[in-house]
C-alpha cells in the first residue's frame, strides 16, 4: 500500500529534479552555445537578433589569426602560465614540505603570513611592487608577474601543505629510518604520493595566468609586444572596429586549453578544488 | 628542586652541545625548504606593505622621488570625488554577490546529491562555466545581455517584456555582473558538493525517524555540518570580491563601445555613469592614470585594512580549517 504510493510520488520527483538539471545545464551552456553561433556568422549578422547562422563561415577562425597578432599573444600567454607554473612548483613544493612535516620554531608564524598574503588583495601592494619592478627596468614585460614565482606563491604553497598534511607520518619516518635526509624523503617518498595535489595545483597556477587580467594589464598595458590573451581580447574589439563573429572566435580560442587541460586531468582538479574547501 | 638543577647542570653541556649541533643542522635543513618562501613573504608582503603605508604620507609619481606631505594623500580621501561612489559600488557587490553566489551554489550542489543518475555528467555541465577565463564570459554576457540583437532581449521582447539594458544602464550593469557570477558559480558548488556529501547519513535518519521534516533536518543536521565550508566561502567570496576587477573593466570597455587605444583601458572605467567603478579599478586609475601614487597607497591601505579585519574577524573559526595541529 505505503510502496504503490511512493512509486508514482518518486518517479515525479525524479522527472522535476530531472527537468531543473536540464534547465540549469541549458543556462550554464547557453552563453558558450550563443558564442559558438556567433563565431560563425558573417559580420552583418552579428547586428542582428538572428541566433542560427544563415551561412556558415568557419573560415572566421583563420581570418582571426591572420588579421590580429593572436598567436604571438597566445606564445606570450602560456610563456607565462607554462613559467610561472614551473617556477611556482620549484619553490612552493619545499615550502609546502617545511610546513607540513618539519617541525620547527616559527613554522605556525609563517602559516599565519602564508594565508594573510593569500587573502592579502593584489591591489593593495600594487603600487610598491610596481615601482621596484620599474627600477629593475622589467616593466612592459611579463616578467614581473612570473620571476615572484620562484619565492612561492601562497595560495599554492596553502594548497599544495593541505594535500601534503593528509600524508601519514610513517612513510617519512620509515625512509628517515632507512637513513634518507630530508630532501630525499621529500622527492623519493612524498613526491610520488603527492602527485594529485601536485596536478591540481600546478592547473589552478595555469589557469590563474592564463585567465589573469589585472597582472598584464598592469605592467604590459603599454607594450602589446607581451599582451597575453586575456588582456588582447579586451582591447579587441577597440583595435578592429567591432567584428562580434572574430571577437566570439578568439574568445572560444582562448578556452580550448583550458577546458582540454580540465578534461585531461578532471580527477585530481574536482579534488584539488573540493581540498581548498574541505578541510573542516 | 636543587637535585633536580645539579643533574640538570652535570648533563646539560654534553646535551647543549649535541642539541646545539643538531638544531644548527636542522634549522639549515629548515632554511633549504623554506628560503624561497620567507624571501617571498619579506619581498612581496612585507616590503610592499611598509612601502605602501609610507608612501601614503608621500608625493611622487614614477618620475619624481618621493617627497614627504603629512597627511594631504589622507585628507584627499575625503574630498576625492568619486572614491564613494567606488567603494559604494564594491559595497554593493559584496553584500549581493557573495550571499548570491553562496545559495546558487549550495542549491545546485544539493539537487546534485539527491541524483541517482548522470550526477557526473550534470557536474560537469554545471561547473565548465566556471573554467571560463574571467575576459571571456565578461565578453559573452555582454553580447549575450546587449540591447536590441542580444538574445536575452530578443527572448524577453517575444514574452511581451522590454527588457532592461542590462551593462548600458547605471541601474542594471550592477544586477548583470551578478548575474555573470552567478553563472560561474561552479568551483563553489563542488566545494559544496563534497561538503554535503560528508554529513553523517545516520544523524539525518535518526532525525527523520523522530519526525523531522525536509526543512528541520536541513536546517538542524545538514547546515550545522557544512558551517565551516559555509564559513570559508563568505570569507573568500568577501576577499575576492573586495578585488573585483577584471569583469567589471571588461563589461564597461566593451559595453561602452568606444575606440580605445591599448593603453587608454581605463578610459572606460566606471561605465555606465561610475556604477561598475569598483574601489580597486578606482585605486588603479588614481595610480596609474592619474600618477597619484601616494593618493593611490592611501587606498591600498585602507583595502588592506578592511580586507584583513575581515579575515581577522573569521581567523578562529578559519583556524579548525587550516589544519589541527596548530
Amino acid at each position: 500500500m505505503n510502496t504503490q504510493r511512493t512509486q508514482p510520488k518518486r518517479f515525479l520527483v525524479f522527472v522535476a529534479r530531472h527537468a531543473i538539471a536540464i534547465a540549469l545545464a541549458f543556462m550554464f551552456l547557453a552563453p558558450v552555445l550563443f558564442l559558438l553561433l556567433t563565431s560563425f556568422m558573417t559580420s552583418d549578422q552579428t547586428f542582428t537578433s538572428d541566433l542560427w547562422p544563415h551561412s556558415w563561415h568557419p573560415e572566421n577562425y583563420a581570418a582571426v589569426f591572420a588579421k590580429t597578432p593572436l598567436l604571438k599573444y597566445l606564445g606570450n600567454t602560456v610563456l607565462y602560465a607554462c613559467l610561472s607554473t614551473g617556477f611556482m612548483l620549484l619553490s612552493s613544493i619545499p615550502a609546502a614540505y617545511g610546513l607540513a612535516k618539519l617541525r620547527w620554531r616559527g613554522r605556525g608564524l609563517t602559516m599565519t603570513l602564508i594565508i594573510c598574503m593569500m587573502m592579502l588583495p593584489a591591489q593593495v601592494t600594487t603600487v610598491p611592487l610596481y615601482m621596484l619592478w620599474a627600477s629593475a627596468h622589467l616593466t612592459g614585460t611579463l616578467w614581473p608577474l612570473i620571476l615572484p614565482m620562484l619565492c612561492g606563491d601562497a595560495f599554492s604553497i596553502f594548497l599544495l601543505r593541505q594535500f601534503l598534511v593528509t600524508i601519514p607520518d610513517d612513510y617519512l619516518d620509515a625512509a628517515r629510518m632507512d637513513g634518507c635526509g630530508e630532501w630525499r624523503t621529500l622527492l623519493r617518498v612524498v613526491l610520488p604520493m603527492a602527485r594529485p595535489g601536485i596536478a591540481a595545483t600546478a592547473m589552478f597556477s595555469f589557469f590563474f595566468a592564463w585567465n589573469d587580467y589585472y597582472g598584464p594589464l598592469l605592467y604590459t598595458s603599454e607594450n602589446d609586444d607581451h599582451w597575453t590573451i586575456s588582456l588582447a581580447l579586451a582591447s579587441f574589439r577597440s583595435l578592429h572596429h567591432v567584428e562580434w563573429h572574430l571577437v566570439s572566435a578568439a574568445t572560444l580560442i582562448t578556452m580550448v586549453p583550458v577546458i582540454t587541460l580540465f578534461f585531461l586531468a578532471q580527477k585530481a582538479f574536482v579534488q584539488g578544488v573540493t581540498l581548498t574547501g574541505v578541510k573542516g | 628542586m636543587s637535585s633536580i638543577t645539579l643533574t640538570g647542570d652535570r648533563v646539560r653541556p654534553v646535551l647543549r652541545r649535541g642539541s646545539r649541533h643538531r638544531s644548527w643542522r636542522s634549522r639549515l635543513v629548515v632554511l633549504s625548504f623554506m628560503a624561497p618562501a620567507l624571501i617571498g613573504l619579506a619581498v612581496f608582503l612585507g616590503y610592499p606593505l611598509a612601502a605602501a603605508v609610507y608612501f601614503s604620507f608621500t608625493r611622487f609619481s614614477l618620475l619624481n622621488p618621493p617627497e614627504f606631505v603629512g597627511l594631504d594623500n589622507w585628507k584627499y580621501l575625503f574630498s576625492d570625488p568619486l572614491v564613494g561612489q567606488a567603494a559604494y559600488n564594491t559595497l554593493w557587490l559584496t553584500v549581493v554577490m557573495v550571499p548570491a553566489r553562496m545559495l546558487a551554489a549550495l542549491l545546485t550542489a544539493m539537487l546534485l546529491n539527491a541524483m541517482k543518475r548522470a550526477r557526473g555528467l550534470y557536474r560537469v555541465l554545471f561547473y565548465l562555466p566556471a573554467l571560463a577565463p574571467p575576459v571571456t564570459s565578461t565578453i559573452a554576457f555582454v553580447l549575450l545581455l546587449k540591447p536590441q540583437t542580444g538574445p536575452v532581449d530578443a527572448f524577453l521582447r517575444t514574452l511581451g517584456i522590454d527588457g532592461p539594458r542590462w551593462f548600458n544602464d547605471p541601474a542594471w550593469a550592477k544586477p548583470a555582473l551578478v548575474l555573470l557570477a552567478l553563472w560561474g558559480v561552479g568551483d563553489l558548488m563542488i566545494i559544496f558538493v563534497a561538503a554535503l556529501l560528508d554529513v553523517p547519513v545516520e544523524q539525518h535518519e535518526a532525525a527523520a525517524l523522530d519526525g523531522a521534516n525536509a526543512f528541520q533536518r536541513f536546517r538542524y543536521v545538514t547546515l550545522p555540518a557544512i558551517n565551516p565550508v559555509i564559513v570559508f566561502a563568505a570569507i573568500t567570496g568577501v576577499i575576492g570580491t573586495l578585488q573585483y576587477f577584471t569583469q567589471a573593466a571588461v563589461a564597461a570597455s566593451v559595453a561602452s563601445n568606444q575606440v580605445t587605444g591599448g593603453g587608454g583601458v581605463s578610459g572606460t572605467f566606471g561605465y555606465p555613469e561610475n556604477s561598475m567603478l569598483t574601489y580597486p579599478m578606482w585605486l588603479y586609475t588614481e595610480g596609474f592614470r592619474y600618477n597619484l601614487f601616494g593618493y593611490a597607497n592611501v587606498m591600498a591601505v585602507v583595502l588592506f585594512v578592511v580586507s584583513m579585519t575581515v579575515t581577522v574577524v573569521l581567523l578562529k573559526r578559519f583556524r579548525t580549517f587550516i589544519g589541527g595541529d596548530r
